[in-house]
C-alpha cells in the first residue's frame, strides 16, 4: 500500500497543482518541490527496510484490476528496481529545482514533470504485463509535451520522432504481451497478465521465443537506445529543455535496460543466449560509434547525447554478459550514467541560460570567469570518463570484467570506448574552459548561484560516494542478480522445454513441473464449467 | 404454403416503443412553432424508454417471427449502444441546429427511425430482415446527410451517399439472392444447415455470394476499398449527423455481418476470411495513410473512422468467444470518443464558419486549457494510448484475433496504430505547441458540454475500470 502511495504521490501533487491559481508562481513551485522532496524521502524508506537476502519482490501489493482478463494491480520492488526507483524520485526533485527560473507556463511544466514521475515510478514497480504497458505508455505523453512545449527550435520534429519511435517499439511489445497471455492461458487454463505467474509457469517453445524476444528487444532497444535505433535520441536531447534532457538521460533510458533485466532475461532465456553475440556486438558498435560521433559534435548537448549512446552500450554489454560481474556492473552503471549524464545536462543548461547558445566554438576561457562552475564540470566530466575514485569507474570496470569472461575479444573492442570517451570529453572541456575566447560576452558571465549549487552538489556527492564506497549501493542487487543469472543459465532452462533431452540430473525436477501444470489445467477446467 | 408468422410483440417492444415515439415527434411537430426544443425531450425520452424495455428482457435468447428475429444479449447490448449514440447525437443537435438554421422536426424523427432500423438490423437472423434493417437505416441517413437543403456540400454529401449506397444495396441483394438460390432459404440457421449438408459439392456461387456480401457491407461500413464516399459525406453532413453516422449504423452493420458470417455462412470455412482480412488490412492502411494528408478535421475523422472499421473487421474474422464481445466493447468506446470529439468541434464552431480546419486549433491550450486537454485525451484514446478506453478496446480486439492465431494481421494493425498516432498527434501539436492565429469564439452550450463530459467520463471509466462493461460484453458473446 505504501509503495502505491509513493508511486502515485506525484500524480496527486499534479492534480493538486491544477487547482492552484496560475498567477501565484512561487506557490506552485514550492508545492511541486515539496511533493517531489517528500516523495524522495518516502522512497528512501524502501531502501532502509529492504531485505538484502532475498531475490523476491518486496513491499508487494496485488489487487484485482480487470477481473475478466486476470489483470491485476500488482506492484513490488526487488534489487533490480529499488535503486532505479529511488533515483527517479531523486532526479524529479532535482529537475524541479532546475526549472525554477522558467517563465513559460510554469504551472503546466510542474504538472507535466510530476505526472511523468508517476509514470516512470509505475514502470519500475509494475509486476503485471498489462499494467506495465499502461505505465510504459503513460510516461510518453508528458515527456512528449515537455519536449514539444518547452523545447528548442526544432521541437515539433523532435517530439513527434520521440513519440513515434517509442510507440513503434512498444506496440510490437504489446503484440508479444498478448501472445504470451494467450499462450499462458492455453498452457495452464488461467487467464492472467501477472508477470510473476507467467514467468514461473509459462513454457515458451524455442521458435516463438525468438520472435517474442525480438518484439520486446525492439521496444527496449529503442528506449535504451542501442545502435542503430538511437537516431531519435540526439534530436530529442538537443530540442528538449534541460529538465527534459535530465529526465530523459537519467530515467527514461534506464527503462530500456530495466526492461531487458525484468522481461527478456527471465522470460526468454533461450533466445537471450541465442542472440547474445548479436546484441553484444550491437552494443560494442554503439560504444565505439557513439564515442566517435561525440568527438565531432559542435553542440554541447548533442555531444552529451551521443556519449549517452556510447555509455548505454556499456550497460547493454554488461547485461548480456549473463554473469555476476556484468549484470552488477550494468545495474550500477545505470545509476552512474543517470547521475553523471544528468549532471552534464544540468551544467550545459546552466551555461545555456547565460549565453543562449550551446555551440562549443562560442565558448572558451570559462575557467577565468566561472571557476566554481569549471571545477564541478571537471568532476562530472571525469566521472563520465570513468576515472578511478569516481562512480563511472566502478561500473565500467565491472562490466568489462564481466564481458571479458563471456567474450574476451568483445571486451577488447569495448575497452577502446573508454579511451575515446576520455578524448571527446577532455577535448570538449579544453575548448570550452581553457582556450581563449573570441566572444566578449564570455567575459562577464556570473558564476553558480545558490539554486544551481542546490541541484548540482547532491550529484557531485553521489559521484564520489559511489566511486569510493559503492557497497551501500551494490549490496541491494546482489540477491536479485544471482537469481537472474540462474534463470538465463543454459543448464537451467533447456530441460524444462525439451523433456526428452534432459540429462538425468534434472529429470526429477522437470517431471515435478509437468505434473504441477496438468493439475492446474484440471482445476481451471472445473472452474470453467 | 406460407405459414402465418408468429407475431411476438414482446420481442419487438423496443422497436415498437421507438417507432411510436418517432410518430409522436412527427405529429407533435405540427403543433409547435419554430422552436423544436420540445421534440428533443420527446426523442430523448423515447430513446431512454427503448433502452429500458430492451434491458429488462430476461430468458434470452428469444426467437420469433419464424426464426427470423432474435432478441439475445448481443442485440440488447447493441440497443444500449444505439440509443446512447442517438441520444448523444440529439443532444449535440440541440444547439447546433438552431444556429445552422436546421429547424425541421423531421430531423429528430429520422434519427429515431434510423435507430429503429439499427435495432432491427442487429436482431435480424434472416437475410430479408437484414436487408430491411439496412434500408431503413440507409434511407434515413440519406435524408439526414442532406438535411441542409441550401448548403451545397450537404447536397453533395446526400447525393453521393444515396447513389453509392444504392449501388451497395444492389450488391448486397445480389449476394443474398445467390446464397438463397444455393441454399433454398434466407434464414441464417437454415443456410448453415444447408451448407453443412452440402459437403463436397461445388460451392463457387456461394463463395461469390459471400464476396458480394462483403462488398455490400463494405460500402455500408465504409471499409476500404469501398470507402470513397465517406470523407465527402462526413464533411458535408451536419456535424451531429456525422458523429451519428460514424457510430450507430456502422455498429449495426458490423453486428449483422458478424451474425451472417458466423451463424449463416460460417460453415464455409476459409472462403470469406481471406477476403475479409484483405478488406480489414486495406481499411486500416488506406484509412490511416489518407488521414495523414487531411487538413479538415471532419475529413480526418472520416479517414480515421475507416481505419477503425479495419480494426473492427478483424474482430469479425476471429471466431472465438472474445470476438463479438470485443466488437461490442470497441463500438461502445468508439461511441464515446467520436461524440466527444464532435462535441468539441461544435463548441469551437463560429457563426457562419464551422472552423473545421486543423489550423484552427492552434494555441487552444493557452486560451482554453481544459478544452484542449479533453480534445487531447480523445485523440490519444482514438490512437489507443493507455489508460484510456481506446487502449482497452484495442487490447480486447487484438486478444481476440491473436487467440485465433492471426499474428501477422495483428502486427499489421499495430503498425497502423503507429501511423495513426502521427495524425492524432498533429492536432495535439497544434493545440499545445503552436501559437494561436485567430480569436477563439467557443460556444459553451450546456447540452453540448454535457455530451463532452459524458464522453470524457466514458473514456476514462472504460479505460481505468473496464471490468463491469467487459462482463456485460462477455455475456453478450455470440458463442
Amino acid at each position: 500500500m505504501f509503495l502505491t502511495f509513493v508511486t502515485f504521490l506525484p500524480l496527486l501533487g499534479a492534480i493538486g497543482i491544477a487547482f492552484l491559481p496560475e498567477k501565484d508562481e512561487s506557490l506552485i513551485k514550492l508545492t511541486a518541490l515539496g511533493v517531489a522532496i517528500t516523495d524522495f524521502l518516502l522512497s528512501l524508506v524502501f531502501y532502509f527496510n529492504f531485505d538484502l537476502t532475498t531475490p523476491n519482490m518486496q513491499f508487494e501489493l496485488s489487487a484485482v484490476w480487470i477481473e475478466n482478463w486476470g489483470v491485476n494491480f500488482h506492484v513490488g520492488l526487488d534489487g533490480i528496481s529499488l535503486l532505479l526507483y529511488i533515483m527517479t524520485t531523486f532526479l524529479t526533485a532535482i529537475c524541479i529545482v532546475s526549472v525554477w527560473t522558467v517563465k513559460k507556463r510554469i504551472k503546466e511544466y510542474m504538472m507535466a514533470l510530476l505526472v511523468l514521475s508517476t509514470g516512470m515510478l509505475g514502470v519500475f514497480v509494475a509486476l503485471d504485463l498489462f499494467m506495465f504497458y499502461v505505465f510504459w505508455e503513460l510516461q510518453l505523453v508528458p515527456m512528449y509535451l515537455i519536449i514539444g512545449i518547452w523545447g528548442g527550435a526544432r521541437r515539433l520534429y523532435a517530439s513527434i520522432k520521440f513519440f513515434l519511435y517509442t510507440a513503434f517499439g512498444s506496440l510490437l511489445m504489446l503484440v508479444a504481451i498478448i501472445w504470451m497471455y494467450q499462450l499462458h492461458a492455453e498452457q495452464t487454463g488461467i487467464y492472467t497478465t501477472d508477470l510473476m505467474t507467467i514467468t514461473n509457469n509459462i513454457d515458451i517453445p524455442f521458435g516463438p521465443q525468438k520472435w517474442l524476444f525480438v518484439a520486446f528487444f525492439l521496444a527496449f532497444a529503442i528506449k535504451v537506445p542501442m545502435f542503430p535505433f538511437h537516431t531519435w535520441l540526439p534530436d530529442a536531447h538537443v530540442e528538449a529543455p534541460t529538465a527534459g534532457s535530465v529526465i530523459l538521460a537519467g530515467v527514461l533510458l534506464k527503462m530500456g535496460t530495466y526492461g531487458f533485466l525484468r522481461f527478456n532475461l527471465p522470460l526468454f532465456p533461450y533466445a537471450c543466449n541465442e542472440f547474445m553475440p548479436y546484441v553484444g556486438w550491437l552494443a560494442v558498435v554503439g560504444i565505439v560509434y557513439g564515442a566517435f560521433v561525440s568527438m565531432v559534435q559542435e553542440d554541447l548537448k548533442k555531444l552529451v547525447a551521443y556519449s549517452s549512446v556510447s555509455h548505454m552500450g556499456f550497460v547493454m554489454l554488461g547485461i548480456f554478459a549473463f554473469n555476476h560481474y556484468g549484470i552488477q556492473g550494468a545495474l550500477i552503471q545505470n545509476i552512474n550514467h543517470g547521475i553523471s549524464t544528468s549532471a552534464l545536462f544540468l551544467l550545459v543548461g546552466v551555461i545555456y541560460d547565460r549565453r543562449h547558445t550551446r555551440m562549443i566554438k562560442e565558448f572558451g576561457g570559462i575557467t577565468n570567469v566561472m571557476p566554481k562552475y569549471a571545477i564541478i564540470f571537471m568532476i562530472v566530466a571525469l566521472s563520465s570518463i570513468g576515472l578511478p575514485g569516481m562512480n563511472g569507474f566502478v561500473g565500467e570496470f565491472l562490466i568489462l570484467l564481466g564481458i571479458f569472461q563471456a567474450d574476451a575479444f568483445m571486451a577488447g573492442v569495448a575497452t577502446t570506448g573508454v579511451i575515446f570517451a576520455a578524448c571527446y570529453i577532455l577535448w570538449m572541456f579544453q575548448r570550452v574552459m581553457f582556450l581563449k575566447s573570441n566572444s566578449p560576452e564570455n567575459a562577464k558571465l556570473k558564476d553558480l548561484d545558490f539554486r544551481e549549487y542546490a541541484m548540482l552538489l547532491p550529484l557531485v556527492v553521489l559521484i564520489f560516494w559511489i566511486g569510493l564506497y559503492p557497497k551501500p549501493f551494490m549490496k541491494t542487487f546482489d540477491a536479485s542478480v544471482t537469481h537472474l543469472i540462474s534463470k538465463v543459465d543454459p543448464s537451467n532452462f533447456k530441460p524444462k522445454t525439451h523433456t526428452e533431452h534432459a540429462d538425468s540430473g534434472h529429470a526429477g525436477k522437470t517431471e515435478h513441473k509437468t505434473e504441477h501444470k496438468t493439475e492446474h489445467k484440471k482445476e481451471s477446467h472445473s472452474n470453467a464449467h | 404454403m406460407i405459414a402465418a408468422p408468429d407475431i411476438d410483440l414482446v420481442s419487438l417492444a423496443p422497436v415498437l416503443t421507438l417507432s411510436a415515439f418517432g410518430f409522436a415527434v412527427l405529429i407533435w411537430d405540427l403543433f409547435i412553432g419554430k422552436d423544436k426544443t420540445q421534440l428533443i425531450y420527446i426523442s430523448l425520452l423515447g430513446l431512454f424508454l427503448t433502452a429500458v424495455t430492451a434491458f429488462s428482457k430476461s430468458n434470452l435468447p428469444v426467437y420469433s417471427f419464424t426464426n427470423s428475429y432474435v432478441v439475445d444479449n448481443l442485440s440488447v447490448f447493441c440497443v444500449i449502444i444505439f440509443t446512447l449514440s442517438s441520444g448523444l447525437a440529439i443532444l449535440l443537435s440541440a444547439n447546433y441546429n438552431p444556429e445552422k438554421g436546421i429547424e425541421i422536426g423531421e430531423y429528430y424523427c429520422l434519427i429515431l427511425f434510423c435507430t429503429v432500423g439499427m435495432i432491427v438490423l442487429s436482431s435480424a437472423v434472416d437475410l430479408i430482415l437484414i436487408f430491411l434493417g439496412i434500408e431503413v437505416v440507409s434511407i434515413s441517413l440519406y435524408v439526414l446527410a442532406g438535411i441542409r437543403r441550401d448548403d451545397l456540400k450537404s447536397n453533395e454529401a446526400a447525393l453521393k451517399y444515396f447513389l453509392l449506397g444504392a449501388f451497395a444495396s444492389g450488391f448486397l441483394l445480389y449476394g443474398m439472392s445467390l446464397i438463397y438460390g444455393f441454399t433454398g432459404t434466407t434464414n441464417l440457421k437454415g443456410i448453415m444447415a444447408a451448407i453443412s449438408a452440402m459437403d463436397g459439392k461445388d460451392n463457387s456461387f456461394l463463395v461469390l455470394g459471400c464476396i458480394l456480401f462483403i462488398v455490400g457491407f463494405g460500402f455500408k461500413v465504409a471499409a476500404a476499398p469501398f470507402h470513397m464516399w465517406s470523407p465527402d459525406v462526413y464533411q458535408g453532413a451536419p456535424s451531429p449527423i456525422t458523429a451519428f453516422m460514424a457510430v450507430g449504423p456502422k455498429a449495426a452493420s458490423l453486428v449483422a455481418m458478424f451474425r451472417v458470417f458466423h451463424t449463416g455462412i460460417g460453415g464455409l470455412d476459409g472462403s470469406w476470411e481471406m477476403p475479409l482480412a484483405v478488406v480489414a488490412v486495406a481499411s486500416m492502411t488506406l484509412g490511416n495513410l489518407g488521414a495523414i494528408m487531411q487538413t479538415n478535421i471532419k475529413r480526418l475523422l472520416a479517414y480515421s473512422s475507416i481505419s477503425h472499421v479495419g480494426y473492427l473487421l478483424m474482430a469479425v474474422i476471429a471466431k472465438n468467444s472474445l470476438a463479438s464481445s470485443s466488437l461490442l466493447f470497441y463500438m461502445l468506446t468508439y461511441t464515446f470518443m467520436v461524440f466527444g470529439v464532435f462535441g468539441i468541434i461544435i463548441i469551437l464552431g463560429k457563426k457562419g464558419d464551422e472552423n473545421l480546419e486543423i489550423e484552427g486549433y492552434c494555441g487552444l491550450s493557452n486560451k482554453y486549457p481544459l478544452l484542449a486537454l479533453a480534445m487531447a485525451m480523445f485523440m490519444l484514446s482514438l490512437g489507443g494510448l493507455p489508460p484510456l478506453a481506446g487502449f482497452v478496446a484495442k487490447f480486447y480486439v487484438f486478444s481476440a484475433v491473436l487467440k485465433e492465431g492471426h499474428t501477422i494481421l495483428v502486427t499489421i494493425a499495430v503498425l497502423n496504430s503507429v501511423i495513426s498516432f502521427y495524425y492524432y498527434l498533429k492536432i495535439i501539436v497544434n493545440m499545445y505547441f503552436k501559437d494561436a492565429n485567430q480569436e477563439f469564439q467557443p460556444n459553451f452550450q450546456p447540452l453540448t458540454l454535457l455530451v463532452v463530459i459524458i464522453a470524457l467520463v466514458g473514456i476514462l471509466d472504460l479505460g481505468i475500470f473496464p471490468g463491469p462493461i467487459i462482463s456485460l460484453a462477455e455475456n453478450a458473446s455470440l458463442f
